[in-house]
């Protein structure tokens, strides 16, 4: 069950039995609890190192990475995990209070001038 | 929870660059990155060479492609990521977890190669988020005006065409800002032309 596996594929067999299906990982869940998770919103841990504590496997990764704000995509890529997996586990652990973050449905019209006058000033 | 007060994760926003293959979007978006961003396209290259020689090296990567992006720090609590396309057509699976949410495009163009962005630029005007073209000038290649090359992609006033030099940092940013002068313009104003 270890996540480290190789990444050569010298041998068949080991692989086919390290291999963790997808639907396995999130409890046989396609679709996230929450449905605003997008590639690039920054997820971050509500406490690293406790939070983590009591979680396994891919959860546990998660919370330790998000340690710092981190992307929905890197988490995916760290993880290993397709990014559908990944928006899956990322939302459970939003609604369970172990991860944060921020992301409106539509940027105000402040925040895009904001965004337009920092853009100018590169 | 313990000790430190309430952790908030900044903001991201995103903006996607588009267009063919070897348009420049990786020089683009690495010409204002803080990130080095990965070349998916050099990656797929060795992708290609690797599925003739290793098995199971394909599966490995079908599940991670690897994603061109770049991240500007814009203030704490706001970070912009510029999201590159990948160009080949068996990864367009990809656009739609690329664009959704982003506040705006950029479709780049190389006039030796003019119709390589029409499936990019099919894909945003049907999708509806707000775009600009930004003409890469590459050495060697022959000057058009910019009025010329919008009728040869014939697109409306509406859309502003820009030049740029993926390579130099103020063009990028000039791009970016044109962007932002469209995506702001069709907010506040309906999807009429912002002075161009």
């Amino acid at each position: 069950m270890s996540t480290d596996r190789p990444r050569g594929a010298e041998d068949d067999d080991a692989a086919d039995t390290q291999f963790v299906r997808p639907f396995i990982i999130t409890g046989g869940r396609a679709l996230p609890a929450q449905a605003d998770l997008r590639l690039e919103t920054l997820v971050v841990a509500t406490d690293p190192v406790e939070g983590a504590a009591p979680l396994a496997f891919e959860r546990r990764r998660i919370v330790a990475l998000c340690a710092q704000a981190t992307t929905v995509a890197q988490i995916a890529e760290a993880v290993e995990v397709p990014l559908g997996v990944a928006k899956v586990l990322v939302s459970d652990l939003v609604v369970s209070g172990h991860l944060t973050c921020s992301q409106p449905a539509e940027l105000p019209l402040h925040t895009l001038e904001r965004i337009r006058d920092h853009v100018r000033a590169l | 929870m313990s000790g430190r007060s309430e952790r908030r994760a900044p903001l991201a926003v995103k903006i996607v660059v588009s267009g063919g293959l070897g348009v420049g979007k990786t020089t683009f978006i690495g010409a204002v990155s803080e990130i080095e961003p990965l070349d998916t396209e050099a990656a797929i290259t060795q992708v290609s060479l690797g599925v003739d020689s290793l098995d199971g090296v394909e599966g490995k990567t079908t599940t991670t492609v690897a994603l061109d992006f770049g991240r500007i720090t814009l203030d704490a609590s706001l970070a912009l990521y510029l999201f590159g396309t990948p160009g080949q057509d068996r990864f367009s699976f990809l656009w739609d977890d690329l664009v959704e949410g982003a506040i705006g495009t950029i479709v780049l163009v190389d006039t030796r190669r003019i119709e390589d962005c029409f499936p990019a630029l099919d894909y945003f005007e049907a999708q509806g988020t707000p775009f600009v073209l930004a003409v890469n000038r590459f050495d060697g290649a022959e000057r058009f005006e910019l009025a010329e090359i919008r009728e040869a992609l014939g697109v409306g006033d509406e859309v502003p065409v820009v030049e740029c030099d993926a390579r130099a940092r103020a063009s990028v940013r000039d791009v970016l800002g044109a962007l932002m002068d469209q995506v702001i313009g069709v907010r506040t104003r309906g999807r009429r032309p912002v002075g161009v």
